[in-house]
Order: C-alpha cells, then structure tokens, then sequence
C-alpha cells in the first residue's frame, strides 16, 4: 500500500490545485448560483433571503419576455449551424480536391475566427444599417451599387424574428464557417486514398463517392460540429451586445436576458436564467463526455 | 468523434490539411471544367468574406466628412490617418492592460495544463478518469452560471479589480481546455514504454516530467498559448462582469469607442483593426498551429 501511494500520490498531487480550483470555481458556484436562483433576492441588498422554491424558474417559462428570448435562441441556433454548416462544407468541398493558391483560400476563409465577436460586431452592425432606397448604408448600399435593390431590408430592426435573427446569424456565419471548414478539410485529408481507389475500381460516380463512401467517413465529424455550433450559439453575447446594443428585445436571447436582468440588480432571476442555459448545455454535454470517458478508459 | 479524439487531431489535424491530395493523372476536359467551376466559386465565397474587410479598410481611411451614405463603399476622397490617430488614442491603454492579462494568464494556464496532462496521460491513478470527466465538464459549462458568485467571490477577497482579477479569472476557466490539450498531446507522442523504462529507473514524476517530458512539449505549448492568448484577447463577457471600463481590457475599449449617441465610424472601424492586430498576427505567423489550436479546442467554443 505504501509503495502504491509513493507511485500514485505525486500524480495526485499535481492534479490537487485544479480539482480544488475547479471545485470551488466551476461546480461550487454553480451550486451558488442554484441557491440564488431559489431565492427570493431580487435586488442588490444583502442580507437574508427566503428560499421560494422553483418560483423564479416557473415565473420565467410564463413570462412573456424569456419565452420570446428562448424562441429567438431557437431560430438564431437553427440559422446559424445550417449556415455555418452549409458554407463550411462546400469550401472544404471545393478545397478538399487541391486547388492551386489553396493555402491562400484557406487562410482567408479561417482568418475571422482570429477575430473577436466585439470587433466583427461593431463592423457588421454598421453593415447592417436599416436605411434603404436613397439613404441606404452599408449593404444595402452595396445591393443598390449593384442594383440589387430587391435584396435591400432592414435587418434586424424590423420584420420578423427569422429575418431579425437571421441578420444576427449572418455575422455568426462569417466568421465561423472557416473553422467547419477547417474541420472538415481535415476530415476529408485523413480518409486514406486507398478508399477512393477502390471505389472508384468499382466503378462508382463521383457523386456516389461523396455519397456512400465519403461522407460517411465524415459524420463523427459533423457530429462534432454540431455540438461545437449548437454550443457557441447559446452563448452567443458579444456578437449582439456589438450589433444592436444590449438592450433590444427583438434580438434578445438568454444570455443578453441575463446581462439585463443582472443591471436591474434581480439577481434571483438573473440565477435562474443562467441554470437554465446551463441545464441546456449539460443536456447536450453530459452523454458526450460519459461517452468520451468511457472511449478513454477502454484505452 | 469524441472531444478528446477532437483534441487529439491537434497537430495531425493541422498537418493533414496542409497535406496535398496525391496526384491523378492527366485530366480530361470534363474535370478541367470542373476545376475551373470550382474555382470561380472559391473566388466568389472569397468577396463574401473579404467585403466587411475592404469597407473596414477604406473607412478607417476616410475624413469624416467622407462617411456619408454616397461615399460609403468609394475609396477615401482624401486619405488620413487621422481616424487611426484618434482610436489609438482612446485604445492605447486598454491595448497596454490586455496584453499584460493575457499574456501571463497564457503562460500560467499553459503551464499547469502541460502537468495536469502529464498526469492524466501517463502517470495515472485510480480515479483519474473521474478528474478527467471533473476537468472535461468545466470546459462547457455557460459562463453565465457562475459569473454572479465568481464577482462576489471578488469583491470579498478584495482582489483589485481589472487586471488582476482577469488573469485569475482566465487562468482557472483555461485550465480544463489547456489540460485536455496537453493530455490527448502526451497520450499521442509520448510512448507507454518510455515512461515505464524512467520508472524502473527510479525516476520520479518531477524528474520524468523535467528531464522526458519539458523537452518535447514546444508545439503543445505554442497551441496552447495560441489558444489562450487568442480567447483571453477576445473575451468580453468576463471583462464586462468582473472589470469596470476605466480597468478593462481593450474589448470593452472598443465597445465604448464604437457605442454611444454619436459615434465617428472612422475611428471605430480602425479601432476595430487595431484591436485585431495582435490576434491577426498570430493568426499569419503561426497558422499552422493556430488550426492545431482550434481543432484542440473545437469543444470549448
């Protein structure tokens, strides 16, 4: 027993700080912040608080203005990965063959993920200028020098929640669409050539390459893409906080709903919405990094 | 693929889309039309992605007066300088306080990764998988879930405000992503036997780790310091909860240059250059392990 401690416990050692930090930072204020959000503190005053249950959670999924953050989630998140995945898919595609110069497509595809979502958003909000027809800025300019006019509108500032949101998404897409694509580049450069020989000995198109041979090949990797976007997505905050400043309720979604709920010093409320993006995050997280763990210990 | 699978295309991931695809012989006339459709597309996607660019470019350029709805995708009528002069005013100490967060919080969440990864991949435990799965939640979780308590664990440690707390913040919330990268890193490079053979030698961990491991971990580190660096460049949502504008890093100089009534779009456009350029040189000089960093850290977002 000794002798195992001597081999096992400098390991365990050097593991201590983390697990410690991690423990009080991560799942400890997680716990704190639970308790908040079952509390009735809902101004910055300390002192004692009464506990009330799920009240909070269950004024939240009544309130008008959570399920319109919620609802907005729903429809960026939906446009965001089709978009991101759609684009990083066909450049990976169009790249995957060798093209001469692809050095040079692939680092300008990429470059604005180097990016932060505050500098992409002040530029992209100033892109989305609403003003149309003679006062048209930013893009709309643009669709007007081309005569596009037909494509002019007014972004997020008016319509409906899928054109408001898919202005949002827009600039979400830009910038994340080089990494699928890396990812996916990366996918297709690691199936080895002997797969496509083979296929192609017997006779198969190229369509059905891509088809049977290739993409399936791909799917752990779409699979991981998925997970990345859908996770970036609720976070997203930056992004909109550049665009259209924090306080607009056509754009909102949790993570703003937070910010503003935190401003008006309701910190239950403000608990209570930061459990449930974290309850959406775990749903989608936990089985994964079961799985993951397992993969690893079968090692 | 599972995160860490993910993690461990670190470097093989960056090498095999620098790979070229093996040659083919001569083509036919259908595939040179092929190539030449792909081709036209490439271009095409590459105005969709440079076209915030140039407007970026010729705007930070442009005298105010020059802005107008009209003029507002010409090149400058009169270039200057001025609009740059005016950002870097206003951005110069908000460039001089996040680089001196984020560079150590880089380092220091590097370098107790690099140990955490040696641990958790070849000098294990028991129980060592349930700290990995402890470490690999962290990496996910919403910041939001914990930034309510995290200001006032502040507040009453008495930890000054701004940077200092920035660094911590950054170093702890990293450590999950920087461990994860170095482990799937050790477990692909570094073979069993070696680290067997050290033991039977009678070397400890420190030694193992000083004299074996230190050595080979260069490309590890420069991904995760890329990693780092970049994310605590960039990150706004813990500067906007933990700092105040008079302390914060450059993104929340930015957002003040760039917000308000009356905003001059000039300056804000090359303030938005300005604030991009230590992450974009990264970007160009080390892209090779940048991909390496993304792939790495394709689960953290």
């Amino acid at each position: 027993m000794h002798g195992r401690i001597r081999t096992w416990g400098p390991g365990a050692l050097v593991l201590l700080p983390t697990v410690l930090l991690l423990g009080y930072f991560v799942y400890g204020l997680i716990a704190w912040s639970f308790n908040t959000s079952l509390t009735d503190r809902h101004t910055a005053r300390k002192g004692p608080a009464n506990y009330v249950g799920f009240e909070n959670y269950g004024n939240l999924f009544t309130e008008e203005r959570f399920l319109n953050s919620l609802k907005n989630l729903g429809v960026l998140t939906v446009a965001f990965i089709v978009g991101t995945l759609i684009f990083g898919l066909l450049w990976a595609l169009l790249l995957e063959k060798g093209v001469p110069g692809e050095s040079v497509f692939r680092s300008i595809y990429l470059f604005p993920m180097a990016i932060s979502m505050i500098a992409s958003g002040v530029v992209w909000g100033w892109l989305l200028n609403p003003s149309q027809g003679e006062d048209a800025r930013g893009l709309n300019r643009l669709f007007e020098i081309l005569h596009l006019g037909f494509l002019e509108n007014a972004w997020w500032t008016a319509g409906s929640r899928w054109t408001t949101m898919l202005s949002i998404a827009l600039p979400a897409i830009w910038q994340l669409s080089g990494y699928i694509m890396a990812l996916f580049l990366a996918g297709f450069r690691g199936i080895p050539p002997e797969l496509r020989e083979a296929a192609r000995v017997d006779g198969a198109s190229e369509f059905k390459l891509y088809r049977h041979v290739l993409f399936p090949q791909l799917s752990p990797i779409a699979l991981s893409a998925l997970i990345i976007l859908g996770h970036m997505s609720l976070k997203l905050f930056d992004l909109i906080y550049a665009i259209t400043g924090p306080n607009q309720f056509r754009t909102e979604v949790p993570a703003v709903y937070m910010w503003n709920t935190l401003l008006r010093s309701d910190q239950a409320k403000a608990a209570a919405i930061a459990i449930v993006m974290l309850a959406v995050v775990a749903v989608l997280v936990i089985p994964y990094v079961a799985y993951t763990v397992r993969q690893e210990s079968k090692e | 693929m599972s995160a860490a699978d993910t993690a461990a295309a670190t470097g093989r991931a960056a090498a095999a889309i620098s790979r070229k695809p093996q040659k083919r012989g001569a083509m036919d006339g259908s595939t040179r039309r092929s190539r030449t459709i792909r081709y036209v597309l490439l271009l095409l996607f590459l105005l969709f992605v440079l076209i915030p660019v140039y407007v970026v470019l010729i705007t930070s350029f442009k005298t105010s007066g020059d802005t107008t709805a009209a003029s507002q995708w010409n090149l400058p009528k009169e270039w200057t300088v001025e609009p740059w002069r005016k950002a870097w005013d206003v951005l110069q100490p908000y460039m001089i306080r996040s680089l001196s967060l984020a560079i150590p919080a880089a380092i220091i969440s590097s370098v107790i990764g690099s140990m955490n990864g040696f641990v958790l991949a070849r000098w294990r435990f028991p129980g060592a998988n349930i700290v990995f799965a402890f470490i690999l939640f962290g990496m996910f979780i919403p910041y939001q879930a914990v930034m309510l308590p995290l200001r006032t664990t502040f507040t009453e440690l008495d930890v000054t405000r701004g940077v200092p707390t920035l660094i911590i913040a950054h170093c702890i919330y990293g450590l999950p992503i920087c461990t994860l990268i170095f482990r799937n890193y050790y477990a692909t490079i570094v073979p069993h036997e070696i680290i067997e053979s050290a033991r039977v030698d009678g070397a400890g961990l420190v030694q193992t780790y000083a004299r074996i491991i230190l050595p080979i971990s260069i490309s590890g580190f420069v991904v995760t310091l890329i990693w780092q660096f970049t994310s605590v460049w960039n990150d706004f949502l813990f500067a906007l909860f933990l700092t105040q504008q008079n302390n914060g890093p450059v993104t929340l100089g930015l957002a003040a240059l760039s917000g308000g009534q009356k905003v001059d779009y000039a300056a804000s456009m090359a303030g938005a250059l300005i604030t991009s350029f230590p992450t974009l040189i990264v970007y160009i000089l080390l892209g090779r392990w940048f991909i390496g960093g993304l792939m790495a850290g394709a689960l953290k977002g």
